[in-house]
């Protein structure tokens, strides 16, 4: 891959392994960094589910994984996180369902979908046949539908954990989205624990459209999530000036992205200092390693690759490179002691040994 | 319809003979102008060599930092399969938007990103019958492509070609090397006859006794020529043209109501089930909506 390495500009040298195209080259006064995809440790935990890689697909961006076999080998990945799945087969809405904007894109796809049963005898057995780890996302526009999906699901079997989507619209609250009110996000979670194996990791995806996420996040755990699942898209428009009219048929649509980022760092920082130990999955126009990394850094236990597929179809398999070079230049051996690293001790040292290392720490931002 | 049956069908979708796609970075050849459009030739090793026609590639936009996030999608015009850079194909670029203006700005011996073959091909038929070629602005690239490769199953080729303008007119001179006839159209009266390619399509049936229709245009043109191929019981396929966010078929945008063996209306992607459609399957008039009858359409209430 040409584009292997685009990360490390910004990061002044000194100290640290020229970096081209290649992985870094072992060196005298760092003697222990060789190179570093091949001993560090990349497993994350997500509440009970262990994952050899932190590096997930983000759900609608992969469909269930099959056409991304061409461009690599999806079972190298930490897990498929699936498109969102509902009760029946659905149609999805009108085109235009999708608009380009600065860094990023507004989709309004209308959960486009062939229901649970047909994904379950089709998607999730390809899946499993394949040998890929599966994170099922699920959608419903009651919380019953919700709860009736994960039943299913809980029979099918074959899941390594749900990803629970509730930014779609609640047929019973005026088509509010789920996830900007903590009691209806947390009657979805409910729902869908009552209807899972009790050890099902359970992530429910919040919306960054909310006056405070920390307490949407607070309520779903309290509900029963293992985890959270931040962020959806932020709710945006587009207008046609040909036509002088909403360039979507669904008039609004998801804004994803690298523009939405640095909302969605925020949004996974806010929440570990609020919550230490909740599992978090970062995801938002992640494009590179180290994009990847600044999620970590600020609390998620894995990422999720999204509109960065569509760019690029190799970019999930890509970036989990990108990330391990990423770790291995700031001198960490495991990936689980980057998360949240943001959030130490002014005074604490990654390694007493290797002193020269907190020098490099001013100016890993961009 | 007899030659229906005889078709080699790709109906079967993934499998079926197609290369799978791969992802490659080229490097930029050549770049040449045709009135409004730039023809791109770029490496393109282990594309250019399985690439049929009808088929497409998506590029990157804009190098590794850029903010236009979605690649562009291109019908192949050409490929050669071998060259001292391995294998290389023709792109034609309508510089109208953002991307295309980057894309036909690019200098020799730069490098874009390429991803495909992409989409179904057209499907050719086994025996030598009369086709018409339709392509409506720069619609006509990926015809000749399939121009020589049914000549190559010595069937007749009648090309029609049109646009709003002379300068919005493709590939005349390439589709006449390889047709019978040649017939041009301009919505303006600057270049051949007049009016629609549309309108000339009945003449050129009549003239050579066409089997098969082959249509690549904007979608108002393939709406016509479907029905104008449906009421005269001519087997047609369209390339359609919508706006793709992935080109791979895991975004769902590119969605259009196409009727399946089943008789049953689906919301179908257009890069992996299409870009080649047969016209009497898609709905026309239809397509910007989601018919009711749809499989998996929304309850009477709220399609928004």
């Amino acid at each position: 891959m040409t584009r292997a390495i685009i990360s490390s500009q910004g990061i002044p040298s000194q100290g640290i392994p020229s970096q081209g195209a290649q992985a870094p080259e072992p060196t005298g006064n760092r003697g222990s960094i060789v190179t570093p995809q091949s001993w560090l440790d990349m497993s994350t935990n997500l509440g009970g589910l262990n994952l050899s890689s932190p590096v997930l697909t983000a759900s609608g961006c992969a469909a269930a994984g099959r056409e991304l076999e061409n461009y690599f080998d999806i079972t190298e990945l930490g897990g498929i996180v699936t498109k969102s799945i509902m009760l029946a087969p659905r149609s999805g809405r009108a085109t235009p369902r999708m608009a380009e904007t600065p860094s990023g894109m507004l989709n309004s796809i209308g959960l486009q979908g062939p229901g649970v049963d047909t994904f379950i005898e089709q998607d999730l057995a390809w899946l499993n046949a394949r040998g890929a780890r599966t994170i099922v996302s699920i959608a419903g526009g009651t919380a019953e539908e919700f709860g009736k999906v994960a039943a299913k699901l809980r029979v099918a079997g074959g899941v390594e954990a749900i990803e629970v989507n509730i930014s779609c619209p609640n047929v019973a609250d005026r088509g509010q989205v789920f996830a900007c009110r903590s009691d209806s996000a947390a009657n979805v979670v409910q729902a869908v624990r009552r209807n899972s194996d009790g050890k099902m990791p359970i992530f429910a995806k919040l919306s960054p459209d909310v006056t405070d996420i920390v307490e949407i996040a607070r309520a779903v755990v309290s509900a029963g999530a293992t985890g959270v699942s931040v962020i959806n898209t932020l709710l945006g428009m587009v207008m046609n000036t040909t036509t002088m009219r909403p360039a979507l048929a669904g008039v609004t649509g998801g804004l994803s992205g690298p523009a939405i980022r640095p909302v969605a760092v925020r949004c996974v920082w806010q929440i570990r200092q609020a919550m230490p130990e909740v599992p978090i999955i970062g995801m938002g126009g992640i494009r590179s390693g180290h994009d990847a990394l600044e999620f970590i850094l600020a609390g998620a236990n894995a990422v999720s690759v999204g509109t960065s597929i569509f760019n690029d179809p190799s970019a999930p398999i890509r970036i989990q490179r990108e990330l391990s070079n990423e770790l291995g230049q700031r001198g960490f051996s495991k990936f689980s002691d980057a998360v949240s690293y943001a959030h130490r001790n002014e005074d604490l040292v990654l390694d007493p040994a290797q002193e020269n290392f907190a020098d490099d720490w001013d100016f890993i931002t961009e | 319809m007899s030659t229906v049956g005889t078709m080699s069908s790709n109906a079967g979708g993934r499998g079926s003979g197609q290369s799978k796609p791969i992802q490659v970075m080229g490097e930029i050849l050549d770049i040449n102008r045709s009135g409004s459009y730039f023809i791109l030739s770029i490496t393109a090793p282990g594309i250019a060599e399985f690439a049929q026609p009808g088929q497409f590639v998506t590029v990157g936009m804009g190098g590794e930092e850029t903010s236009m996030v979605l690649r562009r999608s291109f019908a192949i015009h050409r490929v050669q399969s071998r060259g001292v850079y391995g294998g290389s194909l023709d792109l034609v670029v309508s510089p109208v938007g953002k991307g295309t203006t980057w894309l036909a700005s690019r200098k020799r011996h730069d490098q874009v990103s390429l991803v495909g073959p992409l989409g179904k091909p057209f499907t050719l038929p086994t025996q030598a019958v009369s086709c018409a070629l339709i392509g409506g602005g720069y619609g006509s690239a990926p015809l000749f492509l399939l121009a020589e490769k049914l000549r190559e199953r010595g069937c007749r080729v009648d090309s029609i070609i049109g646009a709003s303008s002379d300068d919005k007119l493709f590939g005349g001179l390439d589709l006449k090397r390889v047709s019978s006839s040649l017939t041009v159209t301009t919505d303006d009266g600057s270049s051949g006859i007049k009016g629609r390619v549309t309108d000339v399509l009945d003449a050129t049936i009549d003239a050579g006794g066409t089997d098969i229709i082959y249509a690549c245009g904007p979608m108002p043109m393939l709406a016509r020529v479907a029905e104008i191929a449906t009421t005269r019981k001519i087997f047609s396929q369209c390339s359609v043209e919508e706006s793709m966010a992935c080109g791979i078929g895991v975004c769902m945008t590119c969605v259009l109501p196409v009727v399946g063996d089943d008789s049953i209306t689906r919301m179908v992607r257009s890069c992996v089930e299409g870009p080649i459609f047969r016209g009497d399957r898609v709905r026309w008039s239809d397509i910007g909506t989601v018919p009711p009858d749809t499989f998996g359409a929304p309850e009477a209430t709220g399609t928004r």
